[in-house]
C-alpha cells in the first residue's frame, strides 16, 4: 500500500490497508473531548468582514424578492462555472455553485418545467435554447415518470392523497461520504471504483448493466471534481495534508454535489469529528492555532450557509422557507462507550455565536444520556443564546445504525456512505379514512367532466348508514383502502426512482458511496394523531356523518366526549401505534425498486399545514382545511395532561416500523422549564 | 380507596422541585379572591379515582423524576382529603417517590387532637411542605380568603419544629397582598421558623375565563399583574434575594 504525505502521523489500520473506511480512521485516531468551552477562539477580523459582506448580500437577496441572481442559460454541471468568490484574499475555504455567490444554478435535469417556472416566477427567463434542448433532446425526469405514471396515480396525486412526490424535482436524501475526498484523494477513489466495476462481469444482465454504468458516471464525476477544484487553484488527488485542505477537500466534495443536484433535502454528513484529527495533527504539528482552526470552521460553516436553490414559490410555502436541510451531525457516542464529542463538535456550534444564529447549516446533536457532562451545558448555552441546535437520540438509533450514521433533511438516518435512500414523501392518511367512508370518493374535489365527486380510490362500498359510525366496520374499510393507499403509493414511487436514476442520477454523490450500497426506500405517512383521534371518536363517542347533494360525507357530529392522543392514554394511543404497524406492514407486502428495504416516516415538520388544506372535516372535529399535526404530534391543544404525558403517547409509535424516523414538534419557553431562583 | 382529583398534569416544573407529576385534587375551603382555578372548589365536583389507579399513573413517569422531582399533591386544598391523600403518598413510597404537599395548612387545627394525628400521619410520607402564606395579616387573611391564618401558621410552626422541609409560597396581588408593611411582617414570621426557600408567585389573570365559564362574578376585576419592579421588591423584603 501507497504512504501518502496526508497520512503522516495517523496510525494506521483497515482504513489504510487497500479499503475505504472512514469510520476506522475516526476510531483510530480521534481524540475524545470532555473538557469545557473555555478553550474556543472569536471570530477573527477576516471571518467578521466576511461575515459583514454575506449579510449585505442576503439582505440585497431579500430586497430582490429572495433571488439575488439566477442563471437562465449555462446548465449546472460539476465543471460548468468559473470559480465565485466573496473576498478570494479573506476567504480560507473557498467555492460557490455558480461564478458568484448566492447566484443561483440552472438545474432542469429533474424537470424542465419546473426549471423554467421557477425562473419566471423570480422574473428571469429561461434561455430558449435549453429549453429546447431539454425538450426535444434530452429527457428529463418529469417526463420520464409521466410517460409511465397510471391513471390512477395521477388522480392519487391530485387528489393529495399522495403529497411530495418527488417527480417534478430532485428527490435529494442522499450523502455523500464527503470525508473520503480528504482522506483518500480523488485517483485513490477512482481506482476503487474501477476494481468495484470490474467485478461485475459475466452475464450482462440489465442490472448489472445498469451497475456499470452507474458506476462509470461515478468514475466522470470524480473526475469532474477534481477539475472543479483544480479551477478554484487546488489539487485534490491525493489525500489532504492540512486541516485546511481537509476541510477544503471535503467542502469541494459537497459542492460537486449541489452543483449536480438540486435535492430536496442536501445532507452534509457527520464531519466535525473526522476534520478533529485534521486539526488536532496541525496543532500538534505547530502550523495551525485555536484561533485559525475556528476560523476554518467558521468560513467552512459560512459556505454551506450560502447554498442556494432556484424553487418554485409553493415548494417554499409546503417547507415554510427556502431550507435546503444541510444536516451535519455532531456528537454521539461511539459503540466502544467512547464519545465521539470531539473539540471540533464545540467548534462547528461555535460558528452558531462567531457568525451568530442561522437555520441552516441544520446542526444536529447526537444526544446521548453519556454525552460528557459539560458537552450537555455547552449544548445547553449555545441552544439558549441562538436556539439554532436540533437534538436527535443517537441512545435510539446507534443500536441500529452503528456510530458513523449521518442524518438526511431532518430525521431519516443512514450509515455514511454505506446507505442510499429513496425519499418517498407522504401518503395522507386522515384522507385515506375519509375515502374509507366515502367508497374512494373525493370529499372535496371534483370530476371536471361530470361535476360529480372524483373516484380517486376504487369503487369499495362506502358506509350509507345514517346512524353513528361503527366502529368495527369504519376499521374492516379503512383497512382496505389502506391496502390499495399502500398499492398505489409503493408502486408510484418504484417508478419515480426508476426514472429518476435513468434521467438525474447522482453521480458525484453515489460515486462517494460504497459500490454495494444498501439502499432504503423510505415512505412515510401525514395525519397520524387526526386518524387516530378520529378512530377514538367513532369508538369512545358517537360521530354522525352529515351528507351533502352528492351523498358524500363532508361533515361529522360528534356526541360525547373521546379519548385524545397525547394524553399518555392507552385506549387511544393504541389505536395510533397499530396504525403505524399496519400501514408499514402494508407497504412490506410489494415490491420495492432495486430489493431496497422499505421504511417509513412520520415527520412532517411544516407540510402538514398543506395535507391539512387538501383534507376535508375528519371525525375528530378538525375542520376541512385546518393543518394536520406536524409528524407524530398530538393534535394542536388536545394534550392536555402535561409535557410528559405529551411525550409518552408519541413515545409508544414503534420505531422498528417507522426506521425512517418518527418527529415531535415540541416547544417550550424557558418559563416553562422552571423557575431561575 | 378513592378520592376526588380535579386534575393531574405531567411534567410540572413550578411546584417544587426537578420534573413532577402533579395531582390537584378537587375541593376547597378557601375562597382565594384571586384562585386560578375556581372548577376546584366543590367537592361534588371532581372525577373519583383510586389509589391504585393514580399510583400507576404517578410511577409510569418515574424515569423523569431524576434525583430531585418525584409527586406533587396540589389542589383545590389537598389536605381536605387528607385521609386518602396519606394513602397515596403511602403508596408512591414504596416506588422511592419524591413527595411534596402543596397547601395552605388550613386543615390543620392544633386544638384538635384527631387532626393533629392525621397530619402526624400524612407527614411520615412527605418530603417537601410547599405552605402557601396568602396574607400575615390575621383579618386580611380572613377577608381576601373567607378565613383565618390560625391554622396555617400554627402548621408551619408545628412543622418546623418536626424539623420538616418548608418552601414558603406567597402570591403577590397589587392592591392586596403587595404592600410593604405586610411583606415586612411576612418576612419577620418566616425568620421564626426554619425554612428552605421563599416562593414569590405573581398574580395572573389566567383565571379569569374559568370564572366566565362557571358564571361567577371575579372579584378582582381589573387588577394587573404585579410589575417586574413590585415582584423584585417583594422578592429582597422577603429575602428570596439579597
Amino acid at each position: 500500500m501507497k504512504q501518502y504525505k496526508g497520512w503522516e502521523g495517523f496510525i494506521p489500520g483497515k482504513w489504510s490497508n487497500d479499503e475505504i473506511n472512514v469510520r476506522d480512521f475516526i476510531q483510530k485516531n480521534y481524540t475524545p473531548y470532555e473538557g469545557d468551552d473555555s478553550f474556543l477562539a472569536p471570530a477573527t477580523e477576516a471571518t467578521k468582514k466576511l461575515r459583514e459582506m454575506v449579510m449585505e448580500l442576503s439582505k440585497k437577496e431579500r430586497d430582490n424578492g429572495g433571488v439575488l441572481d439566477a442563471d437562465t442559460s449555462v446548465v449546472s454541471t460539476l465543471t460548468s462555472h468559473a470559480p465565485g468568490y466573496i473576498d478570494k484574499d479573506l476567504e480560507k475555504i473557498v467555492g460557490f455553485q455558480t461564478d458568484h455567490p448566492l447566484k443561483r444554478s440552472l438545474q432542469p435535469f429533474g424537470g424542465i418545467k419546473m426549471a423554467s417556472e421557477a425562473l419566471s416566477m423570480y422574473g428571469y427567463e429561461i434561455d430558449p435554447k435549453v429549453k429546447e434542448i431539454f425538450t426535444k433532446y434530452r429527457k428529463t425526469h418529469n417526463d420520464g415518470v409521466f410517460d409511465a405514471y397510471t391513471p390512477e396515480m395521477r388522480a392519487a396525486r391530485s387528489s393529495h392523497i399522495l403529497t411530495g412526490l418527488p417527480d417534478t424535482y430532485g428527490r435529494g436524501r442522499i450523502i455523500g461520504d464527503y470525508r473520503r475526498v480528504a482522506l483518500y484523494g480523488i485517483d485513490y477513489l477512482i481506482k476503487k471504483k474501477e476494481e468495484d466495476k470490474s467485478l461485475i462481469c459475466g452475464e450482462m444482465t440489465p442490472d448489472k448493466i445498469r451497475d456499470r454504468e452507474e458506476i462509470s458516471e461515478q468514475i466522470k464525476a470524480l473526475k469532474g471534481l477534481k477539475e472543479m477544484a483544480k479551477s478554484y487553484g487546488f489539487d485534490i488527488s491525493e489525500p489532504a495534508t492540512t486541516a485546511q485542505e481537509a476541510i477544503q477537500a471535503l467542502y469541494f466534495g459537497y459542492l460537486g454535489a449541489v452543483k449536480d443536484q438540486n435535492g430536496a433535502a442536501m445532507s452534509i454528513g457527520r464531519n466535525s469529528t473526522f476534520l478533529d484529527v485534521y486539526i488536532e495533527r496541525d496543532i500538534k504539528n505547530g502550523i495551525l492555532t485555536e484561533v485559525e482552526a475556528q476560523e476554518l470552521m467558521d468560513h467552512f460553516i459560512m459556505k454551506l450557509r450560502m447554498v442556494r436553490f432556484m424553487r418554485i414559490q409553493s415548494y417554499n410555502e409546503l417547507f415554510s422557507g427556502d431550507p435546503t436541510w444541510v444536516t451535519e451531525v455532531i456528537g454521539g457516542m461511539g459503540v466502544d462507550g467512547r464519545t465521539l464529542v470531539t473539540k471540533n463538535s464545540y467548534r462547528v456550534l461555535h460558528t452558531l455565536i462567531n457568525l451568530g444564529p442561522a437555520p441552516e447549516p441544520n446542526l444536529t446533536v447526537l444526544w446521548s444520556k453519556n454525552l460528557p457532562k459539560n458537552f450537555k451545558n455547552f449544548c445547553a448555552k449555545i441552544s439558549i443564546k441562538t436556539s439554532s441546535i436540533q437534538y436527535e437520540s443517537d441512545d435510539l438509533m446507534r443500536p441500529e445504525m452503528g456510530d458513523d450514521y449521518s442524518i438526511a433533511c431532518c430525521v431519516s438516518c443512514m450509515k455514511t456512505g454505506k446507505d442510499m435512500q429513496f425519499f418517498g414523501a407522504r401518503a395522507n392518511l386522515a384522507k385515506c379514512l375519509l375515502y374509507a367512508i366515502n367508497g374512494g370518493k373525493d370529499e372535496l374535489m371534483k370530476d371536471k367532466v361530470t361535476g360529480k365527486p372524483m373516484q380517486v380510490g376504487p369503487k369499495y362500498q362506502a358506509i350509507t348508514s345514517d346512524g353513528a359510525l361503527d366502529f368495527n366496520e369504519v376499521m374492516e374499510k379503512f383497512d382496505d383502502m389502506m391496502t390499495w393507499l399502500a398499492g398505489v403509493y409503493v408502486n408510484a414511487l418504484n417508478l419515480i426512482h426508476y426514472m429518476h436514476d435513468k434521467y438525474a442520477y447522482e453521480a458525484i454523490e453515489m460515486a462517494l458511496h460504497d459500490s454495494q450500497v444498501r439502499r432504503f426506500f423510505a415512505t412515510g405517512i401525514a395525519g397520524l394523531s387526526c386518524v387516530a383521534d378520529s378512530l377514538s371518536a367513532i369508538k369512545y363517542a358517537k360521530v354522525y356523518p352529515i351528507r351533502n347533494e352528492d351523498g358524500i360525507v363532508t361533515d361529522f357530529k360528534i356526541e360525547g366526549d373521546f379519548p385524545k392522543y397525547g394524553n399518555n392514554d392507552d385506549r387511544v394511543d393504541v389505536l395510533a401505534v397499530d396504525l403505524v404497524k399496519r400501514f408499514m406492514n402494508k407497504i412490506r407486502t410489494h415490491y420495492t425498486y432495486r430489493d431496497s428495504v422499505p421504511t417509513m416516516s412520520i415527520l412532517t415538520i411544516t407540510s402538514n399545514v398543506v395535507y391539512g388544506k387538501k383534507t376535508g372535516n375528519t371525525p375528530d372535529g378538525r375542520r376541512a382545511g385546518e393543518p394536520l399535526a406536524p409528524g407524530a404530534n398530538p393534535m394542536h391543544g388536545r394534550d392536555s395532561h402535561g409535557a410528559l404525558a405529551s411525550l409518552e403517547s408519541v413515545a409508544k409509535l414503534p420505531y422498528e416500523h417507522s426506521r425512517d424516523g418518527i418527529s415531535n414538534t415540541f416547544s417550550i419557553t424557558p418559563a416553562s422549564l422552571g423557575k431561575e431562583d | 380507596m378513592t378520592g376526588k382529583i380535579h386534575s393531574v398534569f405531567s411534567g410540572g416544573t413550578v411546584d417544587g422541585p426537578g420534573i413532577r407529576f402533579v395531582v390537584f385534587m378537587q375541593g376547597c375551603p378557601l375562597r382565594c379572591k384571586y384562585c386560578h382555578n375556581p372548577d376546584s372548589w366543590l367537592l361534588s365536583d371532581g372525577e373519583e379515582r383510586t389509589v391504585s389507579d393514580l399510583t400507576r399513573e404517578i410511577i409510569r413517569y418515574r424515569s423523569y423524576y431524576g434525583e430531585k422531582g418525584g409527586l406533587t399533591v396540589s389542589g383545590g386544598e389537598p389536605l381536605l382529603q387528607i385521609d386518602f391523600v396519606t394513602e397515596l403518598l403511602k403508596s408512591v413510597k414504596n416506588y422511592g417517590i419524591n413527595t411534596a404537599i402543596d397547601t395552605s395548612g388550613f386543615t390543620f387545627n392544633p386544638s384538635d387532637s384527631e387532626s393533629v394525628k392525621k397530619h402526624e400521619q400524612l407527614d411520615k410520607f412527605v418530603d417537601l411542605y410547599l405552605l402557601d402564606i396568602k396574607h400575615i395579616d390575621r383579618n386580611e387573611h380572613k377577608s381576601l380568603t373567607g378565613v383565618y391564618n390560625d391554622n396555617t401558621l400554627a402548621y408551619a410552626k408545628w412543622l418546623s419544629d418536626r424539623g420538616k422541609r418548608i418552601w414558603i409560597r406567597h402570591v403577590l396581588v397589587p392592591g392586596y397582598t403587595d404592600n410593604d408593611e405586610s411583606l415586612e411582617k411576612l418576612a419577620d414570621f418566616i425568620k421564626t421558623i426554619n425554612v428552605e426557600k421563599v416562593e414569590v408567585l405573581p398574580y395572573h389573570t389566567m383565571g379569569e375565563v374559568k370564572y366566565q365559564k362557571l358564571g361567577y362574578e371575579y372579584p378582582l376585576k381589573g387588577v394587573e399583574p404585579p410589575t417586574k419592579e413590585r415582584v423584585l421588591n417583594a422578592k429582597k423584603i422577603l429575602g428570596v434575594l439579597k
